[in-house]
């Protein structure tokens, strides 16, 4: 079955604010259709599937982190026998894999994404609605997939979240874990590359009158770039993985030596893939916070263009530096991706320096959200620093594979926690109809933005003192105790913290503090719409002559102003 | 449809660019021939978008005019699916398709199964709905 | 090296700078005057001041990146924090502020600067990295295989073989203010070959040799291990270095050569047979020697 649907047509009166959602009723494109367990098997509806995959995610994130607790247990001794070798590397597997596959890239690019780009762009639904629903199925039972590992006989993969050739080969690691994580990759990767298609096409084909590209919101700009990054990226993993289960079991070479294949291609696949997905994970929150500094500055996103151009700049580059995983393979071009990798931070400086200038001047509110987005913006700052060390291959050559670089991207990854913690404050109450308990989200905020210092800071300390990554035992260093208890402790801090979010989300819904149309004055389209938004989003639109129509909607008389505008300021006021 | 074809086209010939230059100054074939892979990633989705533009007669949209009402877009959008339990049919078959490449081909009956059950269904699902 | 007195700075500096004729060294200096000339004040930021030539360059280039995060960040981070805490709203204040969204010439700016700065970097990257990747002709070659989970030393042209496997901690032995040049190949899976102290790591990778060239400037005996994931026991795959003066060495290499049993004999007593299970193997009074 189907609905026919039409574009809602514009409220020419003053008088009639924001829809009320009992407006839908007139419209006839209400739905009395199924609830519970059945709609969140069957429905198509694009709010529901983000819900979906935003909810399964976030389990995610709690199942990893669990891993990750008993990881930096472990580490608290030199000679610690909580958790065997064998089971330890199953660990940091499955703590790298869930983190990067499960939980960051579909919270990042089909989670809120799903949600929000058909409303911030006027649309009724995803462009492939069915496709969508496809798509969070596969993520489900490929992440189901990958987890069962757990329950054969020879553990679950245990060869990094990067299952280097040759190590991932069928002798270094035999055992239907690792074929697990392997065939869940490529299940994964097919709800990947359907989320891709699905918001190119949503963008490119269903925004509403007036929505030209240059006035799309920062969020959705980069839910475009990271759509052409995931059509470009997981289509080369997937294939990577099939050759690698190939090589496993039907006896081809491509990555074994034995019969004349080169296991160093695989790290080409693999980071072809795998640096493009840092920004696939990054650019989405990229744009989240960047909407949370305008709405909680009360002023436009400061550089709009200059900051869709960086977005274009670091989707361009992103293909040109992959081999900077890879310095000290000693096989690989060092100059061209040293100048590519050390070029890719100007147009993140830019984005830097443009969510600074949005708070510049402008009315700071320090809600959870903005806090989040704050701690955002410092723990990104050092892990874009570190990153800039990296990008240097003799600094690599004395960091690569030691904690430094764990200290580096985890500064990075869990900047993009506190930016999905940040864009999860700020989008709640539309999903939901309900606010979050802001006394709550600060507790959250300070133990989680403290935790994840406590944790980095001592892991570049220990692995400029040369603690290679991966590492169960460190029995020959027992200097290297200290600074792993602090890391430990940052952990806990960073698990504590998530506590809070738990309490905070079942606390708000027993609470259901109403949150109306737009608790945050806040300026893109989706706040036109009521909370939560009715079947096909819209009722009405306002007339959209910038990139956030519904402050102009609400503010008649704060608009934009461009660098020369300051005459007509004066006239407007 | 003008500005996204030119977003995929440059895309694409800047990949070309730093292809070629990685090309000459590496010789590496693995990278060159996944940069070159990428240049059509960005041309055919590029030329394709251009294509339809110029066949509406470089029509631009009322979603690519900046002075676009919303009234212009009064009218019928697009008819989308209703609830459907097939994705998730089809899924658990691509669930038991890729289990039987660990567990063995057994699974494969299942997977076949539940996906020739989800096709059948996403067509008569469509049918029955006779809109798309 | 903080503790050298202040007025000796700039001359021991300049001494410490070994005079060469290479060109990329003295665009070096040239780069790195300041820093160098700094010398000793500059902190090591937690970074190894290297036993090898290449790994004092490295060093530098290192505290030079760390100079140039500090002034970069720290101006980022004063500026953000002016941001954060001078325009907080204050309580009821419901004004909207002016809605400034563009300021060209500010944004010209802070793009161009970043561009200087990485161009900046780079130059310097890369005069450090054409040292580090030099292949000068050397007076010694030293062949290591690694395997799982441990390591082979080899030194062609003579009979000296060093096995050994996990916290037996095989020793290379290597001469001092010489080149010498490692041939690195694994015989399994991919491995790290990373001497914290060398300031450098390089895989061991199967099917393919990788070479590069080590000049120890100071003796002593270097703690190392397996940097890269390589399966169960990765964390226990430890070896060391043992940097000796060029006549010790020699002293080293005709005694393997006189006995010809030393391979067995060393592997035999280098090597400990991993048990399914070993919980943690027994370590060897002696590994803690180069902490």
């Amino acid at each position: 079955m189907t609905d026919v649907i039409d574009r809602p047509v514009n409220l020419d009166s003053d008088d009639q604010g924001p829809v009320n959602p009992d407006h839908g009723h007139d419209h006839g494109h209400d739905h009395h259709g199924p609830s519970g367990l059945v709609k969140w098997m069957t429905s198509t509806d694009h709010k529901v599937i983000g819900i979906s995959y935003t909810v399964t995610s976030l389990t995610m994130m709690i199942i990893g982190g669990a891993f990750a607790e008993i990881i930096r247990a472990q580490l608290v001794s030199p000679t610690s026998t909580l958790v065997s070798f064998a089971q330890y590397n199953e660990l940091f597997t499955m703590h790298g894999s869930v983190m990067i596959y499960l939980f960051v890239g579909p919270f990042a690019f089909a989670g809120l994404a799903n949600y929000l780009v058909p409303l911030q762009i006027g649309a009724p639904d995803m462009a492939f609605p069915r496709l969508n629903l496809l798509s969070y199925w596969l993520y489900l039972s490929g992440s189901l997939v990958m987890l069962s590992g757990f329950l054969t006989s020879g553990g679950a993969a245990n060869f990094g979240w990067v299952g280097y050739a040759p190590l991932s080969n069928v002798t270094a690691s035999p055992g239907s874990g690792a074929d697990l994580w392997i065939v869940a990759l490529m299940l994964t990767g097919f709800s990947a590359i359907f989320s891709g298609v699905n918001l190119v096409a949503t963008i490119f084909y269903l925004r509403a009158p007036g929505m030209t590209l240059f006035r799309m919101p920062i969020f959705t700009w980069n839910m475009l770039i990271t759509g052409i990054l995931i059509l470009l990226a997981f289509p080369i993993l997937t294939g990577g993985l099939v050759m690698l289960y190939c090589d496993r079991h039907f006896g081809t070479h491509i990555f074994t030596v034995s019969g004349g294949g080169v296991p160093l291609l695989w790290q080409h696949i693999f980071w072809f893939w795998g640096h493009p997905e840092v920004y696939i994970l990054a650019l989405p929150m990229f744009g989240m916070v960047t909407e949370v500094f305008a709405v909680f500055s009360k002023k436009p996103i400061f550089g709009y263009r200059g900051m869709v151009f960086a977005t274009i700049s670091i989707g361009a580059l992103s293909l040109g530096v992959w081999a900077h995983h890879m310095f000290t393979t000693g096989a690989v071009l060092l100059p061209f991706f040293s100048a590519m990798s050390l070029l890719i931070a100007v147009p993140t400086g830019i984005k830097m320096f443009n969510w600074i200038g949005t708070m510049w001047g402008g009315k700071v509110t320090y809600s959870t959200s903005m806090l989040m987005a704050m701690g955002f913006l410092f723990t990104f700052l050092v892990g874009g620093i570190t990153g800039i060390y990296l990008a240097s291959p003799p600094i690599d050559f004395f960091t690569h594979d030691t904690y430094f670089v764990v200290a580096h991207f985890h500064s990075v990854v869990m900047a993009l926690v506190l930016g999905a913690m940040s864009a999860i404050f700020l989008w709640f109450p539309k999903m939901s109809g309900i606010m979050l308990n802001e006394r709550l989200g600060k507790f959250q905020f300070w133990f989680l933005f403290i935790g994840t210092q406590v944790f980095t800071f001592p892991m570049y300390l220990v692995g400029l003192k040369g603690m290679p990554r991966r590492m169960a035992v460190y029995p020959n260093n027992p200097s290297w105790q200290s600074l792993n208890q602090w890391a430990s402790v940052g952990a806990l801090l960073i698990g504590i913290s998530m506590v809070f979010f738990i309490v905070n989300a079942l606390y708000s819904f027993k609470k259901r503090v109403p949150a109306g149309d737009n608790p945050w004055d806040a300026q893109t389209l989706e706040w036109y719409t009521s909370s939560p938004p009715p079947a096909h989003n819209f009722v009405s639109l306002p007339p959209i002559h910038s990139e956030r129509p519904t402050w102009d909607y609400n503010h008649p008389d704060h608009l934009s102003l461009g660098h020369g505008d300051k005459e007509k300021a004066k006239a407007g006021s | 449809m003008k500005k996204e074809s030119i977003l995929f086209l440059f895309l694409g010939v800047f990949w070309g660019l730093m292809g070629v230059v990685y090309w000459f100054w590496s010789r590496d074939v693995t990278g060159a021939v996944m940069l070159a892979g990428s240049v059509f990633l960005g041309l055919i989705p590029g030329l394709y978008l251009y294509y339809w533009y110029r066949r509406s007669g470089y029509h631009l949209r009322a979603e690519d005019r900046p002075d676009a009402s919303i009234e212009e877009g009064a009218g019928v959008i697009d008819a989308f699916p209703d609830n459907s339990i097939w994705p998730m049919i089809f899924a658990i078959g691509c669930m038991f398709g890729v289990l039987a490449l660990v567990f063995g081909t057994w699974l494969a009956i299942p997977a076949i199964a539940f996906g020739l059950s989800a096709m059948i269904g996403f067509t008569a699902e469509s049918r029955r709905g006779g809109n798309i | 090296m903080s503790s050298l007195p202040p007025s000796s700075d700039s001359l021991s500096a300049e001494q410490a700078l070994p005079a060469t004729k290479n060109k990329s060294k003295k665009l070096l200096l040239v780069l790195l005057a300041p820093l160098a000339l700094a010398g000793c004040q500059v902190p090591s930021f937690g970074g190894y001041k290297g036993v090898t030539k290449t790994a004092n360059s490295t060093f530098h280039l290192w505290q030079g990146f760390n100079l140039a995060a500090i002034v970069v960040g720290g101006i980022t981070l004063a500026v953000m924090a002016w941001a954060i805490f001078a325009y907080r709203a204050k309580k009821g204040d419901g004004s909207i502020p002016k809605q400034t969204q563009y300021h060209i010439p500010l944004e010209v700016t802070y793009t161009v600067i970043p561009i200087l700065v990485v161009v900046g970097l780079f130059v310097a990257t890369v005069v450090v990295e054409n040292q580090v990747v030099a292949d000068p002709t050397p007076s010694a070659t030293i062949n290591v295989t690694a395997f799982q989970w441990g390591w082979k030393f080899t030194y062609p042209g003579t009979k000296a073989v060093v096995v050994g496997q996990t916290t037996a901690s095989p020793i290379m032995v290597m001469p001092v203010n010489q080149d010498v040049r490692i041939n690195l190949v694994s015989s399994d899976v991919i491995h790290g070959f990373y001497i914290p102290e060398f300031n450098f790591s390089r895989f061991a990778q199967p099917g393919m040799v990788n070479t590069f060239t080590f000049h120890a400037n100071k003796t002593g005996l270097y703690s190392a291990q397996c940097s890269q994931l390589c399966g169960l026991y990765h964390s226990l795959m430890y070896f060391r270095v043992d940097v000796v003066s060029p006549s010790q060495y020699q002293a080293w290499i005709s005694s393997k050569n006189a006995s010809t049993s030393a391979r067995t004999a060393i592997a035999a007593n280098g090597a400990i047979v991993i048990q399914d299970n070993p919980g943690i193997p027994v370590i060897p009074s002696h590994s803690n020697g180069a902490q």
